[in-house]
């Protein structure tokens, strides 16, 4: 039996800036004293006076990126999702985001995924308080190929842009010579009559797998990976509700505000069908590993196919 | 320029201020007016700025931290040639660019949207460190409330300035002691602030009259020469300077003078004025 490559999507954003760091002389990375568990660390070995560790002080950090910013230079400033949007969230929205300046946060540890640190520090709330401020782009990748290729895009996107990483390993799934990645544009992995999955994030190989056993049972579902939150592909989420006439939403995130929220505000103005959204159920999370969070909080392959059982009943 | 000069303006400076606030019906004039000598000084003697070619890479760098005093930031941008002065009515309207805090978008010589107190001081210390790693020669100055030092975003912006050895950053302190609640020693005193500073591996001076542009020119002078550190310049103001009934008032943190404050304040000012012209 072949293994499936498996690789954290915050080491695809550290390696991606490395990258990035050898075409472009402008990129300048900014951490708050995570730069080992963020992955900018790889960035630091390889450029050290272009990586500004802030100490444990998110809120200035935000606020220097912004200054950073406005001189030209690109910043992305990495830190967990929880300090990220919600410590800085204010700096994001008036220090970055108001003046519409070039700043790129790489949030990583997004999710209950994040394990043994417990609710404290497992943010299932970023996409909602990004995705409400003017302008900012929110997206999450699916595996290390989508993370790379996101970060690049990110820096040739004029404006603020949110991308949310996650702390466990993920099973590479876009390994194949026609992926394409645009922001904006989900990519739909899977064709399906019955009913249409919408994911991001490692949901998307996880509702694959439910997707399997669906087939198993009769049932032909559709899987979109949605890797930009905002601004949603709403062409294709309403051309997959004609097309399915149900939708279903997985995210590692709040059942509120998130990628269900968006694709529930857009069919609830352009096409009204019956939605279920899977994802954190508005409570906070839990120590454990993150194996054993994402089935009892039934976001694995499982969990997910159950749950559309019971929509489906 | 000389005193007399930059004395003139910052006159005309606070008519401006005055007669904006007036035509909003709302606004920051105490604040603008305490600050009213060291915008002036910034803009027509310190700073290397071009009003025709606002965005300059090479320019010297303001960021307004307490950007609820923009009534007496815009006036000195206008006064300076970045816009016109007659716009200045136009402040806080539905419609005009002069929106109620600086938005950088949209008003020229604004470098830095700012108004959510402590933001600013952060992104001018940003600023700094990209001169710093692209070797760019210029200087970066950021003017903070007294009262706005209670955030503390702008200990943790003091903290990297003074690791990273910001030689290039100069903080002013407004200093003059009251914030809507009443005066700052009485609602949660910011002092010593000066020590502060020091603590904070900041060439610190202070800076006993800072509605004089004597002093204010001496302080600007000595923070030229100081290598390897960022200076603080801590400078005790009036708030409300200029216009007899707002001077050292709480009350006149954010309020607009009615009809006849307005004559009233005016009146003051016009006598001032041609006080400075008999010198």
């Amino acid at each position: 039996m072949s293994e499936v490559k498996k690789i954290a999507t915050r080491a695809s954003y550290g390696n991606a800036l490395v990258e990035l760091g050898k075409k472009y002389d402008n990129l300048v990375v900014l951490d708050a004293d995570l730069a080992a568990a963020t992955q900018t660390g790889i960035f630091k070995k390889e450029f050290p006076e272009r990586h500004i560790d802030c100490g444990i002080a998110e809120c200035n950090m935000a606020g220097v990126a912004a200054g950073i910013a406005t001189t030209g230079k690109v910043p992305f400033f990495s830190t967990f999702a929880m300090f990220a949007s919600g410590r800085a969230y204010e700096q994001v929205r008036n220090s970055i985001a108001y003046p519409q300046l070039n700043v790129k946060i790489g949030a990583t540890h997004g999710g209950i995924s994040v394990g043994e640190d417990g609710a404290s520090h497992q943010c299932c709330e970023d996409f909602a308080l990004m995705r409400v401020i003017p302008g900012m782009v929110v997206a999450s990748p699916a595996d290390d190929i989508e993370a790379k290729a996101m970060v690049q895009a990110a820096y040739e996107h004029q404006g603020p842009v949110y991308m949310r990483f996650g702390r466990a390993a993920v099973p590479v799934i876009n390994d194949n010579p026609d992926y394409k990645f645009e922001l904006g544009k989900g990519i739909v992995l899977r064709e399906g009559k019955d009913l249409t999955i919408i994911a991001n994030g490692l949901c998307v190989s996880a509702s694959l797998e439910a997707a399997e056993k669906l087939a198993a049972d009769g049932i032909d579902a559709k899987v979109i990976n949605m890797h930009t939150i905002k601004p949603l592909d709403e062409e294709l989420v309403i051309a997959s509700a004609k097309e399915t006439g149900k939708i279903v939403t997985v995210e590692e995130h709040s059942i509120i505000g998130g990628l269900g929220g968006a694709v529930c505000e857009c069919l609830s103005e352009n096409c009204p069908v019956p939605v279920k959204r899977i994802g954190v159920r508005d409570v906070f999370g839990e120590s454990g590993s993150a194996g054993a969070l994402l089935k009892k909080y039934k976001l694995d392959g499982e969990g997910i196919y159950s749950q559309i059982k019971e929509f489906l009943a | 320029m000389d005193k007399l000069e930059l004395q003139k303006i910052a006159n005309e400076v606070r008519k401006d201020i005055v007669t904006a606030v007036h035509s909003a019906g709302a606004g920051h004039p105490g604040g603008s007016l305490s600050a009213t000598e060291v915008f002036t000084y910034l803009y027509f003697a310190e700073m290397n700025i071009d009003p025709k070619n606002p965005k300059d890479p090479n320019r010297d760098r303001f960021v307004l931290s307490k950007g609820h005093t923009a009534p007496g930031y815009y006036s000195v941008l206008a006064e300076r040639g970045y816009f016109p002065k007659e716009d200045l009515k136009t402040l806080r309207k539905l419609g005009s660019y002069l929106q109620g805090h600086p938005d950088m978008k949209h008003i020229p010589g604004v470098d830095m949207s700012s108004g959510s107190l402590g933001q600013g001081i952060s992104a001018a210390v940003g600023m700094a460190i990209s001169a710093k790693l692209s070797g760019d020669t210029y200087r970066v100055y950021t003017l903070l409330g007294d009262g706005e030092i209670q955030e503390g975003q702008v200990w943790e912006a003091s903290m990297l300035a003074g690791f990273r050895k910001l030689d290039n950053l100069v903080v002013i302190v407004d200093n003059n002691g009251l914030q809507i609640d009443g005066p700052i020693d009485q609602v949660n005193s910011p002092y010593p602030i000066d020590k502060k500073f020091e603590a904070f591996n900041f060439h610190v001076i202070n800076v006993a009259d800072g509605n004089d542009f004597d002093q204010l020119a001496a302080a600007f002078a000595e923070a030229k020469t100081v290598k390897g550190m960022p200076t603080a310049i801590i400078m005790k103001t009036v708030k409300g300077k200029g216009v007899s009934y707002m001077e050292n008032q709480v009350g006149w943190h954010g309020k607009a003078p009615n009809d006849e404050q307005y004559e009233q304040a005016m009146a003051e000012l016009e006598k001032a004025g041609e006080a400075l012209c008999q010198k």
